[in-house]
């Protein structure tokens, strides 16, 4: 009864990248001293976008958000894609998960 | 330190409701406690074994390794409760039927049991292997010992502690009740599950969102707080879902429970359960 439903599922998983199209506004985050910069970042609202997070410590984060669900370990000196959105305006806060009390930073989707 | 054991109790008290949620399923099964401890260990080498290829998991598949790993540790466990709760809801009752004694239908458990241990090792791996990251950033970044020493096991036994509870409160539930409740518990985690797992591959770009936000109940219960937390992992619940996570789980819900009312049909239909059945029955 469930067996068909998850490989269907997958394909679907598979197929769907295929066809979205390329041209995605791009935002980046820097993470260093284990806080945002920019802590406050401008995204337009009701348009699915990608954001680049870099870390430059030497040590590892996780972007994490409860406001738009997302949570991605960043490691040390790398650069991790996240894609956002459709976000409806308004103020969506994010944070570093390994560092609570410097990681903190917000989307501002207008 | 209270930083220390905040985070490891989150990642521990995830782990510790699905280990909660198994152990309650599987009651009455002999050498199940050795299956979950099993699976506990397995998922924390595990757990230290990704942690240190997270690199080469993050650079996989152009990027989304990190966000395809999850979703298949995730997709992987559905999967198996899936079919421990339609196999349970079909040889579970016939067992019950013919032996008119609950204790044979619960050994009838025993057969996936090894199901379980996966479902265990894979909530450990996945919540275990940021604990594993995070305590080596810590370390790394000149965090003292004495607050590591302290911080670690305060978590952990703080997560563990409600996990107990879980575990005990589920007790109480009348045997006549018992695993119709715990099977219930069951597909309620794997649908949850199910769409966590949307919401990595929406991120990845894998999927689409079909609606970013179909509503916000974060005033009420934030997926921040405890509860939110809490009620993620045992019911599904998020307090702005997608509306991709919410068509997978109606559709897991949907296919397990039609699954569990099926497969009793079908076995009624034959006069013997099948030969593999009754092998994995022996071991």
């Amino acid at each position: 009864m469930k067996t068909p439903f998850l490989p269907l599922a997958l394909l679907t998983g598979i197929a769907l990248p295929c066809m979205a199209s390329g041209a995605m506004p791009e935002y980046a985050l820097v993470i260093r001293n284990h806080a945002y910069q920019p802590a406050t970042l401008q995204v337009p609202a009701n348009t699915k976008f990608k954001l680049l997070v870099r870390n430059e410590d030497a040590t590892p984060s996780e972007f994490e958000s409860n406001d738009f669900n997302r949570e991605q370990i960043v490691l040390p000196g790398t650069t991790t894609t996240v894609y956002v959105g459709p976000l409806d305006k308004g103020r969506y806060s994010f944070f570093d998960d390994f560092h609570r009390a410097t990681g903190n930073g917000v989307l501002v989707a207008q | 330190m209270l930083g220390i054991a905040l985070l490891v109790f989150r990642e521990v008290l995830e782990a510790a409701l699905i280990v909660s949620i198994v152990a309650a399923a599987t009651r009455g099964v002999p050498r199940r406690g050795r299956y979950i401890g099993g699976g506990i260990a397995l998922g924390a080498a595990g757990a230290t074994l990704v942690a240190a290829c997270a690199g080469v998991i993050e650079q996989a598949v152009g990027g989304a390794g990190q966000e395809l790993f999850n979703a298949g540790v995730l997709l992987a466990a559905v999967l198996m409760i899936g079919w421990h709760v339609v196999w349970m809801s079909s040889h579970g009752r016939e067992l019950a039927r013919e032996m008119q004694s609950v204790g044979h239908a619960v050994k009838a458990g025993s057969s996936s049991l090894a199901m379980l241990l996966a479902v265990v090792a894979l909530a450990v791996l996945r919540e275990g292997s940021e604990v594993v990251l995070f305590l080596y950033g810590m370390a790394a970044g000149g965090a003292g010992t004495g607050d590591l020493v302290a911080g670690v096991p305060l978590g952990v036994l703080g997560g563990a502690a409600v996990g107990y509870a879980l575990y005990f409160g589920l007790l109480r539930i009348p045997l006549r009740h018992f695993f119709s409740a715990t099977n219930g518990m069951l597909v309620l985690l794997a649908a949850g599950l199910a769409s966590t797992a949307t919401r990595f591959l929406t991120q990845a770009d894998w999927l689409p969102a079909l609606g970013a936000q179909l509503w916000n109940s974060s005033a009420v219960l934030s997926n921040g707080s405890v509860l939110g937390q809490a009620l993620h992992i045992l019911v599904g619940y998020d307090a702005h879902p997608s509306g991709i996570q919410l068509v997978f789980y109606l559709s897991t819900v949907l296919l397990l429970v039609t699954g569990m009312r099926l497969a009793p049909r079908f076995a009624a239909q034959r006069p013997h359960p099948p030969p593999d059945a009754a092998s994995r029955q022996a071991s």
